[in-house]
This record gives C-alpha cells, structure tokens and sequence, in this order.
C-alpha cells in the first residue's frame, strides 16, 4: 500500500502485518540502543495545519528511531483553510525531496487530496471527523497487548461519536480484524449510518458496556454544549460519564480506553482514568511502535 | 524470481552434522573453553545452526552456552533500493550481550553484507567483549573487507550459481545443493 489514508483499502492480512511489525519496533525500544539505520536516506515531512504537539511529536520520533530525517511544517488553521494553499504548501515541500507526508487537517478528505497532488507517501495523522488510522492502530496494538488477540472482543466507544474520527478509525480496524464494536453517545452526537456489520450503535449507556471487554470514553468538546448538542454538563455526566458505577455493567476484567486528551472528570471518571483498569498511558507508548511500523510498510520496498 | 537448475548435492546430513562438530571444537579451542561464551544465529537459518553449535559446545564442555536469534533487516544497506518489502522479523537475544564473546552464525557467507549488517545489529544491543564469526559454506565473492573465523565447507562458487542451505528444523532435511540460475 502507498498510503495510509484510511483502512478502505486495507486488508486484514497487511494489517495483521503491521502489528505484528508493531511488536518487533517494540521491542527495537527496549534495546539500550533505541534506534535502527532502516530509514537512512528517507526524508519524512510533518505538515500539520491542525495544531496536536503530541501527535506530532509521536511521529517524528518514530521516523528518527527508524533514522529518517525530519522535516517540521507547521500552519495556523485560519491562514490554510483554502484546498489552494494546501496543495501550494504541499508542492512548495514536494521542492525538497520529501518521500513521506505526514498530515493533519481539520477538513475532512485533506489527505485523501493530498495523495493525488504529490507522488510521497502520505500518512493521515488526522482528517476533520472521518479518519485517525494510527491511533485505531495504537489502539488495535494496546488490544492485542492486552487480551493476546482480537477476535471476538467486544469494544464499547462512548462520547462524541459525531466528530470523532478515532471512533470511525477503531470502528473500520477493530471490525476488519474481527472485534465487534458499540459506538454510543447522546443522540445528537451519535450518527445512525455508522452502523455496519459489526458495528451497533446505542444511545443507552448500560446497552454499550453490557460484557464489554473494553470502554473507549471519547473527549467531549466542551464548545457542544454552547452549540446545542448537549443540553448541560452535568447531564451529559449523569448519562454518559464512563465511571466505576456503570463499569460494572461490563466484563469484570474490562480495560478503559481514551485516545487523550482527557477532560478529567467528564467524559471519565478521574479516578478509573488512574486505576489498574487503565491502559491509557499504555496507549501512549504504543504510538511510537506503531508509527515506525507504518513508515516501514509504506517506505521500504516500493521504488 | 528467476528459474534456477539443480548442479549438486555438495554436502550430505553427516557433512553438516561433522561441520557444525568440528566449529564447535575450533570455537571451544580458540577461546579456551566456553566462559562467558554465547552464540547468535542470523534469521533463517543461522538460527538452527547456532543452536546446534550451542548445544555441541554445552556437550563438550558441560557448561550451558546461551543461544539467540538476531534479524538483521533494519540493519540492511539497501533499504532505500529494493523493490520487495523484506519481512521484518523478531531479534531474541535473551542474555547480556556486554562483555560476552559472541559468536555470530550464518548458514552461507557470500558478499558479507549480512555478516555487516549483524555486526551493527549486534553491538547496539550491548558492547559485547568481541564478535566471532561462524559460517556453514563460505562461497567467496566478498564485497566487503569481512572474513569469517570458522567455516564448514569453503565452496568456491560463481556469482551465477546459487547456495541452498536445508536445514532439518527449516526444511524438513539436512543439506547443501548448488544450483545455477538459467541464463
């Protein structure tokens, strides 16, 4: 595969590859050395028009693990809203050799376009609310870390489905490589035509968790209460806060999730979020595994 | 991949069972015994064959020598250039690699690249004492200023011929063939 846009075209064996490169990159980070000469020769860009510090960072430490240069664009959003200027940045880079993308837009499809503008591989780190792919991979990888496998888990996404593109990301992976996922939030914010074979979605809480394996809460922006899809703050933590009450209702040996950053409190208890059931931090290691991993796949052996 | 023809059979199972014996022997004379001694095979079949010699030596001296798997694959110079994504596959060296002498096993040493490549490898896991290196046939055509210190067979080859190592453990039986790929 040339690109990691999506999971549409990915199939289930290339992606079972990943992890299982995942692992090695892993284990590559254990050694005293943590760094292999793989990527020598390779320029890596991140073009962010979106700001994520931590995402970013997670990427170019992954392509100088793998020995890769690194190259850093950053834009304000306002001055790169127009598709223009971001085909314009892209050609402007493409001037310096670059052999891979890495990018994050707020505007849905911007990677898919960019694919099309420039001959470099392209990594979405992120489009609007359609696709995060390498977080459903850290995710995916923190999983198979956890339970050894996949097939036939059950994960619960709870929050802000509507704007998440986490959700749709895990939704797409976890099902292709045989999990089964409850996407559920407030009606407002949880969209009917996510629903696909494997896929359910619920607005009642109790529904979702009922023998889940594991509970993603997603970040609830607090700007959706000022634009109407949540009546108040309190109510949304009554109904929907993953807490140790409700985390009952699901397998005893359940993991919580969140893809960060977290609002303490609202859409996760404080303290569930520092329990033993956490692999939120766990997820945060993992993304440097897994972004060495994709830049593997996508540089090596395609010229 | 280009069709290749068979030309021989050039080592048979007792050749290699008395090649790996006779490495085995070499490495415990050279480094008077087997303290602080550990092998590590090169992915695939390097790996099969340090464990043989691991074991030989654990027989000869009593003492148990540790055994690892290394892969070298991040380490190759050619990475920017081939057109096959090579696998990448997991390195176990479950010992200290610091201080120890290490022997470094392949099944075949031909440009010694790979031989390069699991040098590097090597020493980011730790700064062992120093690196030795055992092959099962030593083909020539170096590429590199890398020699081995303990070879099974010396088979002269040309650069058209091809060494097929088989290992019980890989290939369901022991042994060396020489094939030719047609022109």
């Amino acid at each position: 595969m040339k690109h990691l846009l999506d999971f549409q075209d990915w199939d289930r064996t290339s992606l079972e590859g990943m992890l299982e490169t995942t692992q090695i990159m892993a284990e590559v980070l254990d050694r005293p050395v943590k760094k292999v000469p793989a990527l020598q020769g390779f320029t890596v860009c991140t073009a962010f028009f979106e700001n994520s510090t931590r995402t970013r960072l997670s990427f170019e430490l992954a392509a100088r693990r793998m020995s890769a240069d690194v190259l850093t664009f950053t834009a304000s959003t306002s001055s790169t809203t127009k598709g223009e200027s971001l085909k314009d940045t892209l050609e402007t880079l493409e001037q310096m050799k670059i052999d891979l993308f890495v990018i994050r837009h707020s505007a849905s499809g911007a990677a898919h376009l960019a694919s099309r503008w420039t001959d470099a591989r392209i990594i979405n780190a992120g489009d609007g609310r359609r696709a995060h792919p390498t977080q459903a991979l850290l995710d995916a990888y923190t999983l198979k870390q956890h339970f050894g496998k996949l097939e036939g888990l059950e994960i619960a996404i709870v929050g802000d489905v509507k704007h998440s593109r986490v959700a749709r990301s895990n939704a797409d992976l976890l099902v292709k490589l045989g999990a089964k996922v409850r996407l559920c939030g407030p009606a407002t914010l949880l969209p009917k035509e996510l629903e696909q074979p494997g896929v359910r979605v619920t607005t009642n809480l109790q529904e979702a968790l009922e023998g889940a394996n594991a509970v993603m809460a997603l970040r609830l922006q607090l700007e959706r209460m000022s634009t109407g899809y949540i009546p108040s703050l309190p109510e949304y933590q009554q109904t929907y806060q993953v807490n140790f009450k409700n985390l009952k209702h699901a397998a005893p040996d359940a993991i919580i999730m969140h893809p960060g950053p977290m609002n303490r409190d609202v859409e996760l208890e404080g303290n569930l979020a520092d329990s033993s059931r956490s692999v939120i931090l766990k997820q945060v290691e993992n993304g440097l595994p897994v972004r060495m991993a994709v830049l593997y796949h996508l540089l090596v052996g395609k010229k | 991949m280009p069709e290749l023809e068979f030309k021989a059979r050039l080592l048979e199972p007792d050749d290699i069972r008395r090649a790996v014996s006779r490495i085995a022997h070499e490495i415990v004379e050279r480094n008077k015994g087997a303290h602080d001694l550990a092998v590590v095979g090169v992915h695939t079949r390097g790996i099969p064959l340090a464990d043989r010699i691991a074991a030989r030596i654990s027989e000869l001296e009593g003492i148990s020598v540790p055994s690892g798997k290394l892969d070298i694959t991040l380490y190759r110079d050619d990475l920017s250039e081939v057109g096959l994504q090579p696998l990448v596959r997991r390195t176990e060296v479950p010992f200290d690699v610091a201080s120890r002498r290490i022997v470094m096993v392949d099944d075949v040493f031909y440009t010694g690249r790979t031989a390069r490549a699991g040098l590097d490898a090597l020493i980011d896991l730790g700064r062992p004492a120093n690196i030795q290196l055992a092959v099962l046939v030593d083909r020539g055509h170096r590429e590199l200023p890398i020699r081995a210190d303990y070879v099974g067979k010396n088979i002269p080859t040309s650069k058209s011929e091809v060494i097929k190592v088989k290992l019980l453990e890989t290939d369901g039986e022991d042994a060396v063939e020489l094939w030719e790929v047609r022109a």
